[in-house]
């Protein structure tokens, strides 16, 4: 006989037992030994009909096809440019999937991207050892002019955006910024100064109480609250 | 066999008090603080990142490396010079091989995963206090672990198994002592650490694991509230 011995939105520690028996499949995160399932990282547990999962509530970004992510330019090579994914990985953006426009054979990609500018791309292809290509030819994919960069964890992405984007949403109503979120865990705000530091000050709540519910509401409490900054 | 009754006044098999908290170094990507009576580690985790020099990266998996220092100011007795040592050395390898069997970087080749250790008061089991605060912090950066690792000193001084031994236990002058720093998996049991200075008898070995397994599970079960008591309901 199987039997669950944590809860939905436990907090589990690394090496936990989650369940006993073979009633349950080990999920993200976990595994399993001999009989029982064992939490891989410290996180929340989640249940979906009988697979048990941890969601992790820190932890390094680890880069996926189809990512938008917020990368600074730390090279440039003959045919494109070199990225820093914050991660322990650098990305390659080749200058045919960085622009449009025909770019001659000489001409001196600095003058297109700078070492030190920032971008919005998405990633087109990761290999097994970690070799990222980024390209920059889908709507919103640009370089970064003005407002700010910030950066959280990771892990917190899902929660500053919310369910279909109702956190993020709310964000930008009450602080008329533009936001950004890459899936690496860097944001960038634009708009007024003040509205820009109100936003910023959100975000950082948003990622310190991840792991409580009811959140959306928290926020648009404390938004409403601080309207007049 | 004189020694009945400990210097401080501790049972046996009682450890000294512990006190252990998660995240005390906001920059770093995990952190975690753990005292054991005036034995004191702060540990702090970065990464994973590049690793630097690039010879030393794996292309097959990440690399667990730990560093160890003793603050000038720690000992009791004379300044610590500051600067890496042959001790100081040591120990930051024997940590590594005492937490790389639980740690799983397999999905970051070519990366580092950076645990430093700073010690700001020591009395002895500084490496068994360095060992269960690097477990934390790790954790807490959000490393894949298998499990957590626990770690304390066990030891005979003159005739008497004992665990967790203080710095005037271990220089006890009146009879034979041994110190063994012991660091324990939670669920396997299985031992990642075992050293030893000193002497001691085989059954009084035995005796001495067999207490070191029991005793761990007391580090565990506070690393395991202070890992939770960071995240509030």
């Amino acid at each position: 006989m199987g039997s669950l011995l944590v809860q939905e939105k436990d907090i589990i520690i690394p090496g936990e037992i989650l369940a006993e028996g073979m009633d349950y499949l080990p999920g993200e995160n976990t595994y399993r030994e001999n009989d029982k399932i064992h939490a891989r990282v410290l996180g929340l547990v989640t249940l979906s009909g009988r697979v048990v999962k941890v969601t992790p509530l820190s932890g390094p970004y680890v880069p996926m096809i189809g990512d938008k992510i917020i990368a600074k330019v730390v090279d440039i090579t003959m045919s494109g440019w070199r990225l820093n994914t914050n991660t322990a990985y650098l990305a390659l953006l080749n200058v045919k999937d960085a622009t449009t426009r025909f770019v001659r054979k000489q001409e001196d990609l600095s003058q297109i991207i700078a070492i030190g500018e920032y971008v919005i791309v998405m990633i087109i292809n990761v290999t097994s050892q970690r070799l990222i290509d980024a390209s920059m030819r889908e709507p919103g994919l640009q370089k970064i002019v003005g407002g700010r960069i910030i950066e959280i964890n990771s892990q917190k992405v899902p929660r500053i955006i919310g369910k279909k984007g109702s956190m993020i949403s709310l964000i930008k109503t009450h602080t008329g910024c533009e936001i950004t979120v890459g899936q690496n865990g860097l944001i960038w705000i634009k708009g007024t100064p003040e509205g820009e530091h109100k936003a910023e000050l959100a975000i950082k709540i948003i990622e310190e109480r991840s792991h409580l519910s009811g959140l959306t509401e928290a926020m648009e409490k404390y938004l409403g609250e601080t309207h007049d900054l | 066999m004189t020694y009945k009754k400990r210097l401080d006044g501790r049972a046996f098999n009682e450890l000294r008090s512990m006190e252990a908290k998660v995240g005390v170094v906001p920059n770093a990507c995990g952190s975690a603080s753990f005292r054991m009576g005036k034995t004191w580690a702060i540990a702090a985790v970065y990464g994973p990142k590049e690793m630097i020099p690039r010879f030393l990266a794996d292309p097959t998996t990440g690399v667990l490396r730990c560093h160890y220092n003793m603050m000038p100011f720690s000992g009791s007795g004379e300044r610590i010079r500051p600067g890496s040592n042959r001790r100081s050395q040591e120990i930051a390898l024997v940590m590594t091989k005492a937490l790389e069997p639980v740690v799983d970087l397999s999905e970051f080749p070519n990366s580092v995963v950076d645990v430093y250790v700073e010690l700001p008061q020591t009395d002895a089991g500084t490496r068994c206090a360095a060992i269960s605060a690097a477990s934390m912090a790790l954790a807490d950066a959000g490393i894949p672990m298998k499990d957590m690792v626990s770690s304390v000193a066990v030891g005979q001084v003159d005739g008497m198994v004992v665990a967790d031994l203080n710095y005037n236990e271990e220089a006890y002058e009146e009879g034979a002592v041994s110190d063994i720093p012991v660091a324990m998996t939670h669920n396997t049991k299985a031992i990642t650490l075992l050293q030893m200075d000193g002497e001691i008898s085989k059954e009084d070995l035995l005796k001495a694991l067999e207490l070191a397994r029991e005793v761990t599970e007391q580090i565990y079960e506070l690393q395991k509230k202070a890992l939770k008591e960071k995240f509030p309901k």
